[in-house]
């Protein structure tokens, strides 16, 4: 079986939902002869023709608004933001049309899209290219906000992404874009939006977290066990709507609670998820829920970046202080 | 000393030039001012073109009384700028689509939209925009957010480019204040790219609020803009509805024929305050009203259809009566619509309502009834 990096295996997912539905096109900047600056689009353009695969003008509200318009016709665009950092042209449309749409018109007019982006630091780039600005959509009602953290995730929740009725934001942890491969699932197998999956089963702590992060939470993980600690790792996958079912019936069983996330910490997607056990699931706990993140700082630029990025030692560190409860 | 005057190693050279057009045939006095296109002698057209702008004219009167009274929220009034809306919407078919903005009442009345729904989106309820007419299937709601709409248009002009469609094209407006905003160049440029068959009518009230045209642009014109776009751009006298009616008729036919977008700046003046709880008073002088009363759609019309034997004064009254019945049935569903099931606030954010929201939803029928 072919082994797919996560940029191959949206790549690959994007390629079988064009194949399989005429009605989805691809749209953003550079997406077509070049293949994206990612190059995650790259032979689409060759494979499908430019009715299918469109070089937009250099223009973010644009390019979601047509893909507002688009959907709104029954077609299924895919919008390609080359940053998440350059979201912010296109926000006003996403918070005005496309989280709302379905809601102003009762249902009469649904926008099944998707905008994907990739999102977070690590990556030594220029300003605005490094934020993990998500907690800014998932306060938007009306969106779903998916985050893969693997090639066979990031293939099976696109696919989902691209058949949803509802717009999804779908954002893509450019630091692992190309650090692993995996044999992705069955072909054409979709993974549920607005569930958790269960990476790791254990029992003394949940450690939480999404993206690009779950990698040094793996290893945090992998390491304590050597101390016998037994981490449960859950990716959360789905930010927006959030699966609190899977994270709750996790610390009923473990007491204890680790969310890491790269996002600064202030009104986070973490600060959603401590704020909900502790206010539903007070009694579940052993020790207090600790979130870490990055810091509530402007993202820096590449030379400091790691001084901001939730590092192996500072989850080591949290998840130990959390265990010294009784 | 211009730009040009500093180059001073070779004569000046032109590299382009661009003429913007003012089109007009009926003036201020109800007189035909060019050649009358050929749908002016279709009398049935043009006593419903007549009739509308009336109704609308009526209907704007009485929303401002029935807000006066408490019955009524915000209203966009169009006072003095149905021509511009009722023009333009009757040149569209059942397969063109109508992407509106929030001062599109009369072109959303031609278009099939009922009256009481229309007071329902401006009254606070929802299914305003849940057009009951299955033509409009394909039409888009009010937006709020200026300029935003334009770029929407631009995205089912796509679908429709993509798909091709023939004899299909988009028509959507913006007020002279949206030239202002992003998404309005983002708009024209796209639609001169991807030739996209799209038409914008700018309804250029002379009033963004209370900000001026003055100080809105240096520009001598809305419809230049379009140059920018590499589009076609053209001025039109929004208060005669068959300049509104000739103009966007050509721009829609060229469209859907493939021959890319327009941008028309149809001149009009907003004869009531910005919304029902705002006061012109405060920024329009009361000589600049008067005038512009002059100049208003509907008188001028009128004239031209008494002249040329279409409509007489007792038709002219029996018109004006069955307007009041319309506008005043249409309000009376209004007032008498049952409000909505508080969980309805739940029920179309999602195709299916996300786990996580069913507390939510459950708490909103404990505390509100069902
Ligand atoms: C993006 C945005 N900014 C501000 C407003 C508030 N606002 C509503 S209407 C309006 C004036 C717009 O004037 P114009 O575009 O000329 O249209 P008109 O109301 O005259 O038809 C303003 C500032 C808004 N609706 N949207």
């Amino acid at each position: 079986m072919q082994l797919l990096s996560i940029a191959e295996s949206i790549n690959l997912a994007l390629d079988h939902e064009m194949a399989n539905n005429p009605d989805v096109v691809l749209l953003g900047q550079d997406i077509a002869k070049t293949g994206g600056v990612f190059r995650v689009t790259q032979g689409l353009y060759e494979k499908y023709g430019e009715q299918r695969v469109l070089d937009t003008p250099l223009a973010e509200s644009m390019i979601v608004g047509l893909s507002v318009g688009m959907a709104s016709q029954g077609l299924r665009p895919i919008a390609e933001i080359q940053f998440m950092g350059f979201i912010f042209p296109g926000f006003n449309q996403i918070a005005t049309a496309v989280a709302r749409m379905r809601n102003r018109t009762r249902g009469r007019i649904t926008l099944p899209m998707v905008i994907r982006m990739p999102y977070g630091g690590g990556i030594h780039a220029p300003e605005h290219h490094s934020e993990s600005t998500e907690a800014l959509l998932a306060h938007l009602p009306g969106l779903k906000i998916v985050i893969p953290s693997s090639p066979s995730r990031a293939y099976g929740l696109l696919l989902a992404a691209i058949r949803d009725p509802d717009p999804v934001i779908f954002l893509e942890p450019k630091r692992i874009y190309r650090s692993q491969k995996h044999a992705l699932g069955k072909n054409n197998e979709a993974y549920p939006i607005g569930s958790c999956f269960i990476d790791r089963v254990g029992s003394d702590i949940t450690l939480v977290s999404w993206g690009a992060m779950l990698r040094e939470t793996h290893q945090v993980a992998d390491e304590l066990a050597k101390m016998s600690i037994d981490c449960e790792v859950i990716d959360v996958a789905t930010i927006s709507p959030l699966d609190m079912r899977s994270i709750f019936e996790s610390v009923a069983k473990t007491g204890r609670c680790v969310i890491v996330q790269e996002a600064a910490r202030n009104c986070s997607v973490a600060s959603e998820i401590a704020a909900e056990l502790v206010e539903h699931g007070l009694r579940l706990l052993k020790a207090p829920v600790t979130r870490i993140t990055g810091y509530d700082t402007i993202m820096p630029y590449p030379k400091m970046e790691h001084y901001y990025m939730p590092s192996v030692e500072r989850i080591r560190e949290a998840v130990l202080r959390v265990m010294e409860y009784q | 000393m211009s730009i040009s005057k500093l180059n001073t190693f070779s004569e000046c050279k032109s590299v382009a030039h661009f003429n913007i057009n003012f089109i007009q045939y009926l003036n201020e006095d109800g007189q035909l001012c060019a050649e009358a296109p050929a749908f002016c002698h279709d009398k049935i057209l043009m006593l419903s073109l007549y009739r509308a702008i009336k109704l609308l004219h009526l209907f704007d009167l009485k929303v401002l009384n029935l807000h006066r009274a408490g019955q009524m929220g915000t209203y966009t009034g169009t006072l003095g700028q149905e021509a511009v809306g009722i023009g333009a919407a009757s040149c569209l078919t059942d397969n063109d689509v109508f992407v509106p903005y929030y001062r599109s009442a009369p072109d959303l009345y031609w278009r099939g939209v009922k009256l009481h729904e229309i007071l329902m989106y401006w009254g606070g309820d929802e299914r305003g925009s849940d057009f009951a007419d299955p033509r409009l299937i394909n039409d888009f709601p009010i937006p709020i957010v200026i300029a935003s709409q334009l770029l929407h248009a631009a995205g089912v002009a796509s679908a429709i480019k993509l798909r091709q469609q023939k004899n299909r094209a988009v028509l959507t407006l913006v007020g002279d204040g949206g030239t202002s905003e992003g998404d309005f160049y983002e708009a024209l440029n796209v639609a001169g790219a991807w030739q996209l068959p799209l038409v914008i009518i700018i309804n250029n009230n002379r009033w963004a609020l209370s900000e001026p045209n003055t100080r809105q642009t240096a520009c001598q014109t809305l419809a230049q803009k379009a140059i920018a776009g590499g589009i076609e751009g053209v001025q039109v006298d929004g208060n005669d509805v068959i300049a509104m009616r000739a103009v966007t008729e050509a721009a829609l036919a060229k469209a859907r024929a493939g021959g890319g977008a327009t941008l028309i700046e149809a001149l009009t003046y907003r004869l009531c305050a910005h919304t029902t709880i705002d006061d012109a008073t405060r920024y329009v002088a009361s000589e600049e009203l008067d005038q512009a009363w002059q100049r208003e759609p509907l008188k001028r019309l009128k004239t031209w259809l008494i002249t040329n034997e279409m409509l007489d004064a007792a038709q002219d009254a029996n018109l004006e009566i069955e307007c009041r019945a319309e506008v005043e049935r249409e309000v009376e569903i209004f007032l008498n619509m049952p409000i909505q099931a508080p969980t309805a606030i739940f029920d179309f954010l999602y195709a299916e309502l996300p786990e996580r929201l069913l507390s939510q939803r459950d708490d909103v029928i404990k505390h509100r009834g069902s």
